[in-house]
């Protein structure tokens, strides 16, 4: 069964389309992120199904009930604010009870709730602490003990981690995922950020200029990218997109003599080759080494092959220097074919 | 150089006398010394053509507990100050939630409530003189239209005051709704969308969050106003000159007319000396208590 569902949603002011013809679906009990880059409508397609914003058309049903016109209080879902939205002059038990001290729960369920809460979280010592002073991994927990009081049946999260330093970053990340799972809670996830999609998410819904791009796993999203900004968007270093030439009779990399390229019979494509798939080799297509990055585990090497610039990530530190000439190679279970023109995905060569 | 001199904690003590040097003139001069000054005033009757002032000790303050005009503008202005001071915060607050409110035309509006407070105190008296005025001012023109029995606004012993701090909320009100605007302002907007996804209602989220968030600038008002009905003296050399028989006289005006109309300065400077122990009073009052019911943030 869908805990939510969105049916050709949109919303526009004037002539922005901030959301344009949005449809999905939330399975009971998972995790779905909201993935896209700023400005993408990501943002507003969670503002519309919390109801902060109304629809300019479409329908949204949260379980059975077409919530499409109801007030956000009536849509029984509790939310979790980039800015945390803590009330700065109530302590953190009253932040966390506010909404059951709005709704008049009876008093003894309201300790049972707060108390479960705060023992997931961890808040035990500082019930009677302002906002003001706690941390922002604390303000952060403080808002999720809000979100998760309300047992509400969807939780939606705003980019609730970007204000926090790296490394709690990804302790909240792995913790908020946790308690998605074990609390079995349906959750819907905003984020810019591709590694925190891809570690939490169910299912990532990329978008772009207001529509859905993909709609897939994060498995999937990595594996068959839709379009040539899918690929591009996942992945550290993103995915090389390498145009092609077919002035001599063979399809070649653009620009390049050497860069022979089997897998299309003609140029009106684009190939996409992930930095970690292409290897260097005795024989291929030659290279000209333009930079090189050191990361720790890996390096990444910047090279260029005719006209076209190629990141190639190898193991540890890498010995060749900048301007060494080389030959790569991608086997071609991992070329992907694009489109030129639309940037659609046409396959891989398999 | 002496060997006090080598101190670096002692040259720093110094370098902070310095600095603080000016300021501390300035503020001694022009206020501690007339302070003082009056003080010490309030214990001489003046002396008549030219010869000096005489000790009278505690005897302007004796005279101070018979004194009736004292103890009306006494209770006229404790009136005046109960009158303005939650009528105008009042005001302020909510005409502050209406322009924030995000209507249409707010600007406008927002000019409309502020111009009071720019318009020089003796222009507004003068405008409003001419609304109390019997037989053609405005209220009598409405209440005759109206068929209602004429009435002396600014004349009668019952009315006098009451028109006078209907003008002081008029003035003040729209001042303090700019304090009010700007703390509404900074208020994150989505504080009221967790509230309403919370399930609270506007009446809710306003009593609850919002005007407990706006306690500082409540605060800060209050002082502003408190100080505002015992520094009012404007309006009323226009509109009442504290008549009738003394009905709308307040402290600050009986100070004056005692002070330079009678030329008794010494017992000027005792009834000084009671209105600075009200403010002293009000502010230890708010400063002490209130700070503590306060959040900042």
């Amino acid at each position: 069964m869908s805990a939510i569902q969105l049916l050709n949603v949109s919303r526009h002011w004037g002539d922005v389309r901030a959301v344009d013809d949005v449809s999905f679906e939330v399975e009971q009990g998972t995790m779905l992120v909201l993935l896209g880059p700023s400005g993408c409508g990501k943002s507003t397609t969670l503002r519309l199904i919390a109801g902060l914003e109304s629809v300019t058309s479409g329908r949204i049903m949260i379980g059975e009930r077409d919530v499409t016109h109801l007030p956000p209080a009536q849509r029984q879902l509790a939310m979790v604010f980039q800015s945390y939205a803590l009330f700065p002059h109530l302590t953190v038990r009253e932040n966390i009870l506010f909404g059951l001290t709005v709704r008049k729960v009876p008093e003894a369920e309201r300790e049972k709730r707060l108390t479960r809460a705060v023992d997931i979280l961890g808040l035990s010592t500082l019930l009677q602490r302002k906002p003001g002073e706690l941390s922002g991994g604390q303000q952060q927990r403080v808002a999720l003990g809000r979100a998760l009081v309300a047992e509400a049946a969807v939780c939606l999260m705003d980019e609730p981690l970007s204000n926090l330093d790296a490394k709690l970053r990804h302790e909240m990340r792995r913790e908020i995922r946790a308690l998605q799972q074990t609390l079995g809670m349906t959750m819907v996830y905003v984020t810019h950020d591709q590694t925190e999609a891809m570690s939490m998410a169910d299912r990532i819904i990329l978008m772009q200029g207001g529509r859905i791009v993909q709609n897939a796993t994060p498995s999937e999203l990595y594996s068959r990218p839709a379009t040539t900004f899918a690929g591009n968007f996942i992945g550290t270093p993103p995915m090389n997109l390498v145009r092609l030439d077919d002035a001599r009779g063979s399809v070649c990399v653009a620009g390049s003599r050497s860069g022979k390229v089997g897998v299309v019979d003609s140029a009106n494509y684009v190939l996409g080759i992930r930095p970690e798939h292409v290897r260097i080799v005795p024989d291929g297509w030659r290279a000209v080494v333009e930079s090189v990055e050191y990361l720790g585990s890996s390096s990444v090497l910047g090279c260029r092959v005719g006209g076209e610039e190629l990141s190639v990530v190898v193991d540890g530190v890498s010995d060749i220097a900048v301007g060494a000439e080389i030959y790569l190679h991608c086997p071609d279970e991992h070329i992907h074919i694009f489109d030129a023109q639309t940037g659609a995905r046409r396959g891989t060569c398999r | 150089m002496p060997p006090a001199f080598r101190n670096p904690a002692t040259m720093r003590t110094i370098h902070a006398w310095l600095l603080l040097l000016p300021a501390l003139a300035f503020i001694a001069a022009f206020t501690h010394y007339p302070a003082v000054n009056t003080f010490i005033h309030s214990f001489f009757l003046d002396g008549r053509g030219g010869a000096p002032a005489q000790f009278v000790g505690l005897e302007h303050y004796q005279y101070l507990l018979e004194d009736e005009v004292f103890r009306k503008a006494l209770v006229n202005n404790l009136l005046f100050a109960s009158g303005t001071i939650p009528l105008s915060i009042g005001l302020a607050m909510t005409m502050a939630f209406l322009v924030n409110a995000g209507l249409a035309g707010q600007s406008v509006l927002r000019l409309c409530y502020f111009v009071p407070t720019v318009l020089p105190m003796i222009a507004v008296a003068n405008i409003w003189l001419f609304f109390y005025t019997p037989e053609y001012g405005l209220l009598e023109q409405i209440r005759g239209a109206l068929g209602l029995a004429g009435v002396n606004w600014l004349g009668s012993e019952s009315t006098a005051l009451p028109c006078v701090i209907a003008v002081a909320v008029w003035k003040d009100a729209g001042f303090f709704m700019i304090f009010y605007l700007a703390a509404l302002q900074q208020i994150p907007p989505s504080l009221a969308e967790a509230a309403m996804l919370e399930g609270a209602s506007r009446l809710y989220y306003y009593r609850r969050v919002v005007i407990p968030l706006l306690m500082p600038t409540t605060l800060f008002v209050l002082v502003n106003a408190t100080i505002n009905a015992f520094r009012m003296v404007d309006h009323l050399f226009v509109l009442t000159q504290g008549g009738p028989n003394n009905a709308s006289s307040l402290l600050l005006y009986y100070i004056y007319e005692v002070s330079f109309k009678y030329w008794d300065t010494g017992y000027g400077a005792a009834l000084t000396m009671v209105l600075l122990g009200f403010l002293a009073l009000a502010s230890i009052g708010q400063f002490g208590f209130l700070d503590r019911k306060v959040h900042y943030r």
